[in-house]
Parts: structure tokens; C-alpha cells; sequence
């Protein structure tokens, strides 16, 4: 072969087009890296929790979140929060915290603290930043009603609110797939009954639905097994969007040359799929999963909310954010509202990065 | 089944094709378009047929009937293959068809969608390679750079996406694709009309060479009157799914039987201004083939048509011979009119 330097665009196959586009969409690059950054919280929630979730203290309810010192008033670098004093209000017998600068309580990185199974297999007891004396308080983001750390809980949650809805869209994916492609390669009476089924699907609604399943299911489940059948009996009937896509995509498709080329060639029906038809849209898939994940973490939040989807002790982000529901909580520890942000930006940078790869799917297209 | 005469290699006979056009909410069958009906004609060995003809006349559904992309409703297609056997190929099962497929080939009208953007050069001309068990690792990579040398092209572009290619090389690689199983019949369906002028000559120059080199036998769908009279040896003209004269080129240019190859003609364009004759313009629309009129399907619009063009529909029969090639035309009036042709 000759060896001659190539026009690196000529020799590009798809997936590297894509990326060139994508890479210009800057706010879908930042996305993306945060929602990488979320899923690597969500994967080392034990080293990354300076406590655990459900560890009590009855001394701090309520107490307002701390700041991280790197320099005390002498000028010495240390990691170090300071601590607390706290007084009743003899009138509202209210109990108050006020941050007491001359109670220095060291912090540390990767300090030894509470024993935990990493992946459920590998021990540890290394906390990413904790006080070094774990029975001292550290409240970067606050305390709740029980002096848990919410900082903690919002970390643990992120396992969950990020993952539980997962297999229910990858459940989607794959019958949308299968089914939208069949209705789109075969059309005639297949399309018909499939695009009937899918309008009937389509008329359901959903939270009425979804309240009498959390009621129909077994009480003896615990709330986590019960929030996972739901969202799974949701993807049976969820997959009708992507289905809709994929058959456009393949009706349009079946009629391209190519695809009359592949099959005059003698290639398969299978070959022709999955060989000539399936990469066209790929991309497209890959954008419509980036899309549907936003919706079911906001499902997931607002249906706990409700009090329909996780609860105690499940800890997710709406399970979090049903502990601000009352205003006298809100009054007194807004910082109860920070698992509301962090559904806002892993929604946002979820939309934004689908939205750069639905930008960057075609690169094809004229 | 009859026999081929020796000089034939493939020949349609009474072929149709109908598409049912469906209705409603339970799709039910309301009518069909006859996009091919009833047509018969033969292609000799060797030559490149052009079958000509306005949109929407059929002449790609016949392309592709004969490539069995669709299934014809009624008819025959019998093939002469390469061990001398004749086979109906409307006949036969789509199992049964690869053989076939390597011995009838297709190149397409657009060289934009017939490509698939997302394969490289390599794998779209290996790809009947591949299927058919041809060849594979590098003696695949042999094969597909001696086929992109044939058509012309760089064999270090293998490795290329479709995109980094200009039509007329893109069509080069159509062409390629088509030559890669060594075909004999070679089905072009508007292979150059996608193209400038000045690439559509390199296109059929390499054809003609190709067809020389290869011994291939054309069949050459177009719409374009003077890249018809330039390629093919004998011209078939089609009007709403029918053949209505089939001729020697320089025959049909110069003394067409039909009137409506006699408007055809008048439209071609002519370089030189003093030869400029009157244009035919035919009055009305081009008859539904859904529901196409009775007796002769262009009598509405012909300037010659008497009372029986109404109700009898004229068969396709020989009305002259030159050499040893007759001249078909399906005229009741075919001989008694004297239409005027081209002269070149």
C-alpha cells in the first residue's frame, strides 16, 4: 500500500465526525464532563461520604453548614472547620448554632472513619475529607431534624437518583428498537397493529398509573424493590417515543439506494439491519438515552416528593427534598433545598450534552 | 417455457407490474397503478439497449424488476446464464436468486444516496465480495483496488469515506461496485443523469470501454434522448408502462414509427440554430397509470389519432426492418404516417 500522508477527513469514519462536531458545542463538552463527574460520585459514594447517611447526632439538629479553612487567623495552612456553640432561645426554646471560631476541629484528607464495603466487596475505611476525631461535628452543607450531614446524604443519594431509572430506559431502548424497527422495516398490517398499540399506550396516564401500581404492589417489599418494579412496568410503556423515532428513521432509510444496493448485493436481511442501516442512527439512539435520563430522574424526585416513589430509608434526591417540604424546616435550614440543585444541574447538563450529540448525530446530513 | 434464441440473453416477456394502492383505515386494496404492463422485448448479447421514456413511465421499475428488487406481478424474465442454462427469473424464489445476483448488476442513478456515507470505499466495493464469498483480508484489498483501477480511480483512496469524492468519482465507484462479481448484464438506471455534462461523457466513454473490455451487456435506462443515441445500439421508448416502439438507433432518430417518439425527438435540443425545427407540443397531461384511457394509452394527445386509437389498443409489431433488426412500433398507423425524425 501507499503510504502517503491521507486528508485525515476523508479517512474519518463516523464516530470521529461525530466527536469533531461535538467538540464545538462547548456547553455539551462542559455537560458532559460533569455528568461524567456525577457518575464517578455516584460510583465511590463510600470514599466520598464523610459519614453515613443514616448516622444520627442529637446534639446538632439543624445545625448551619461550616466552611472549609485552609489558613487559620496565625497564618498556619491545615484543613480545618470550626465548631460550634449553641444556645436555647428562652422564649421560642429553640435551640440555635452560631459558628465558634475558637473551637478548631482539624480535618483531614483520606481519614480513617466508619468501615464500609466499597462496591459491596472491597473494605475500606478511608473518608475522602472527614475530621480527624469522627465523634467531632463537620457540616459542610448543613444538618437535618436528626443532625444526619446532609452533605453525606446528598452524595449517597446520587447513587441512586442517578442509576435506579437506568434498566427502565435501557428496558425502553431495547423494545423501542425492536419493536420501531420491525414496524418501520416491515410496515404494511405490522406497522399498523404496532402504530395502534402505541396510540393506545400514548393514552394512558401516567401518574394515576403510577399511584395505583406503588398501592397494587406487595407491602412487604422494601420501598427500593417497589420503586424498581414501577419504573420497570413504566418502560413497557414508555418505549413508544424511541419507536416512533426508529421507525421514521428506518422507513426513511429503507427506501435509500444504499440499502437497495445491500440487498442486491445479496446480503441478508439481518446484514442489511444491522450491517448497513443500524449505524445510520446510532447516534440518534445514543442522543435520544441522554434525553430520556433527565426525565427519569425528575420522575424519580417528584414522585418521592409525593410520597409515591422512594421512601426512608431509601436515600435518594427526592427523598431529601421531602424533608423541605415544610415551610418551618425551610425557615430555619434552607440549606434542605441543595438536593433541589443538584437535580437542576444534572437535568441541565443532561439536555445540554443530548443536546450537542442530537447536534453532532448526522454528520452526514446535507 | 420457450427457448432463447441464441443471440438473446435475456428476454421480458409480457411482463407487469402493478402496485395496489390501498385505502383507509384497514388499508384496503382501491385500485393499482400499472407501472409496467404488459411489455415484451429482448436484449442481444452484447449490445446496450437504451430504454427511454418521460418520469414516471416505468423504465426504472423495469430496471428493477429485472434485478428482482420487486416482485412482478405477472410475466416472465428469462435469462440465458453464464453455463448456457435458461432460467425464468421472475420465477424464482428470492432464495434462490443469489446466483443471479451475481451475474445481473445494478448501477444507480445518484451517486449521493447510493453510497452509504458511514463504509469506506473498501468496504462498499468488497461488500458483494463479502457476501458472495468471493475474497477477504487482503487478497479482498487486491481485488478492490484492481476494480477502483479499472473505473479509473486512485486504489490508495480504498480507505476513503464516500464524502471525500466528487460525483462523478463517486459514480465511478457505483461502477466498480457493480463490475466487482464479474457480471455479464449491467443495469443502468439513469447511471449518468446525476451528472455534469462534461463527467457524463467520461462516465459513458468508460462504460463503452468497459463494455468492450468485459464483454457486458447494457441495458440503459434514461430520460436523456442524445446520451441514449450517443450509448446504446438499440432503443426501446416506453410511454405509461408500455413500449411503444423499439428500434436500430439510427433508425428510431431518423425515421421514428410513433408519434409519440416523433414529440420526443422534436424536443431534443439541436446546436445549431438553422436546424431548428418546430416543436411538438403535446396537449394534456400524461395519462394516470392508475386509470389509464382505453384503446391506445396516448391517443388523447396524439395529432394523428383516429376512432379506433380509442377503443382498440394497438399491439407492439414489427412495421420494418433494417438489416437484420426489425423495427417495432405499437401504431395502428405506424406505417401509413410519415413522422419526422431527427437528422444528425
Amino acid at each position: 500500500m501507499n503510504t502517503e500522508k491521507e486528508t485525515p477527513v476523508y479517512v474519518a469514519p463516523q464516530w470521529k465526525l461525530v466527536w469533531w462536531k461535538f467538540r464545538k458545542h462547548k456547553l455539551a463538552l462542559v455537560s458532559g464532563i460533569v455528568i461524567l463527574l456525577i457518575y464517578l460520585v455516584a460510583l465511590f459514594v463510600e470514599i466520598l461520604a464523610p459519614f453515613l447517611p443514616d448516622q444520627t447526632n442529637s446534639k446538632y439538629l439543624y445545625a448551619p453548614p461550616q466552611s472549609l479553612h485552609f489558613v487559620d487567623e496565625q497564618g498556619n495552612w491545615g484543613l480545618y472547620v470550626y465548631g460550634y456553640t449553641s444556645k436555647i432561645d428562652p422564649v421560642a426554646l429553640r435551640r440555635t448554632f452560631e459558628i465558634d471560631s475558637s473551637v478548631k476541629i482539624p480535618v483531614g484528607l483520606l481519614v480513617e472513619g466508619v468501615p464500609y464495603k466499597l462496591f459491596n466487596l472491597i473494605p475500606g475505611n478511608r473518608h475522602l475529607l472527614a475530621p480527624l476525631d469522627p465523634d467531632q461535628p463537620m457540616y459542610l452543607l448543613g444538618a437535618d431534624r436528626l443532625g444526619r450531614d446532609v452533605l453525606s446524604r446528598l452524595i449517597v443519594g446520587t447513587r441512586v437518583s442517578m442509576s435506579i431509572g437506568l434498566v427502565g430506559v435501557l428496558l425502553s431502548l431495547v423494545l423501542g428498537i425492536l419493536l420501531g424497527g420491525l414496524s418501520g422495516y416491515y410496515g404494511g398490517n405490522i406497522d399498523n397493529l404496532i402504530q395502534r398499540v402505541i396510540e393506545f399506550l400514548r393514552s394512558i396516564p401516567s401518574i394515576p398509573l403510577w399511584m395505583g401500581l406503588s398501592a397494587a404492589l406487595p407491602l412487604d417489599w422494601d420501598p427500593l424493590r417497589v420503586y424498581f418494579a414501577i419504573t420497570v412496568i413504566l418502560s413497557l410503556i414508555g418505549w413508544t417515543g424511541l419507536a416512533r423515532v426508529v421507525r421514521g428513521r428506518f422507513l426513511s432509510l429503507r427506501e435509500e439506494d444504499f440499502v437497495m444496493a445491500a440487498r442486491l448485493d445479496g446480503a441478508s436481511e439481518m446484514r442489511i439491519i444491522l450491517g448497513h442501516m443500524l449505524p445510520a442512527f446510532t447516534s440518534h439512539i445514543i442522543a435520544a438515552i441522554t434525553l430520556a435520563i433527565p426525565g427519569m430522574i425528575l420522575s424519580e424526585t417528584a414522585l418521592s416528593f409525593l410520597g409515591l416513589g422512594l421512601r426512608e430509608p431509601v436515600v435518594s434526591w427526592g427523598v431529601l427534598l421531602q424533608n423541605a417540604q415544610d415551610i418551618r424546616s425551610i425557615a430555619t435550614a434552607p440549606w434542605l433545598l441543595i438536593p433541589a440543585l443538584a437535580v437542576v444541574v444534572s437535568v441541565l447538563a443532561l439536555n445540554f450534552l443530548g443536546d450537542g450529540l442530537r447536534d453532532a448525530a448526522d454528520p452526514y446530513a446535507r | 417455457m420457450q427457448t432463447l434464441t441464441p443471440e438473446v440473453m435475456l428476454e421480458v416477456n409480457n411482463l407487469k407490474m402493478h402496485f395496489p394502492i390501498r385505502k383507509g383505515f384497514r388499508q384496503r386494496v382501491v385500485g393499482h397503478v400499472k407501472a409496467v404492463d404488459d411489455v415484451s422485448f429482448a436484449v442481444r448479447r452484447g449490445e446496450t439497449l437504451g430504454l427511454v421514456g418521460e418520469s414516471g413511465c416505468g423504465k426504472t421499475t423495469i430496471g428493477r424488476c429485472i434485478m428482482r428488487a420487486y416482485d412482478p406481478t405477472a410475466g416472465a424474465i428469462l435469462y440465458c446464464n453464464a453455463k448456457n442454462e435458461q432460467v425464468d427469473l421472475a420465477a424464482l424464489k428470492s432464495s434462490d436468486l443469489k446466483p443471479y445476483r451475481r451475474e445481473l448488476r445494478m448501477i444507480f442513478q445518484d451517486p449521493y444516496s447510493s453510497l452509504n456515507p458511514r463504509m469506506t470505499v473498501l468496504d462498499i466495493v468488497g461488500e458483494p465480495l463479502k457476501v458472495h464469498g468471493v475474497a477477504r483480508g487482503a487478497e479482498l484489498e487486491d481485488r478492490v483496488a484492481n476494480l477502483l483501477k479499472r473505473v479509473g480511480l486512485r486504489p490508495e483512496y480504498m480507505r476513503r469515506y464516500p464524502h471525500a469524492f466528487s460525483g462523478g468519482q463517486r459514480q465511478r465507484i457505483g461502477i466498480a461496485r457493480a463490475l466487482a462479481l464479474d457480471p455479464r448484464i449491467v443495469v443502468a438506471d439513469e447511471a449518468v443523469s446525476a451528472l455534469d455534462v462534461s463527467v457524463q461523457a467520461q462516465i459513458l466513454n468508460l462504460l463503452e470501454d468497459l463494455q468492450a473490455e468485459l464483454n457486458l451487456t447494457y441495458l440503459f435506462i434514461s430520460h436523456d434522448l442524445s446520451v441514449v443515441e450517443y450509448v446504446a445500439d438499440r432503443v426501446a421508448v416506453m410511454y405509461v408502462g408500455k413500449i411503444v416502439e423499439l428500434a436500430e438507433t439510427t433508425a428510431l432518430f431518423a425515421q421514428p414509427k410513433h408519434p409519440y417518439t416523433e414529440a420526443l425527438l422534436s424536443a431534443v435540443p439541436k446546436p445549431d440554430p438553422t436546424m431548428r425545427s418546430k416543436r411538438i407540443v403535446l396537449e394534456g397531461d400524461v395519462a394516470d397509470p392508475a386509470n389509464p384511457p382505453r384503446g391506445c394509452y396516448f391517443h388523447p394527445r396524439c395529432r394523428y389519432a383516429e376512432d379506433r386509437c380509442k377503443t382498440e389498443t394497438p399491439a407492439l409489431r414489427a412495421v420494418g426492418q433494417v438489416g437484420n433488426l426489425s423495427h417495432f412500433a405499437a401504431c395502428h398507423r405506424a406505417e401509413e404516417l410519415n413522422l419526422r425524425g431527427v437528422v444528425s
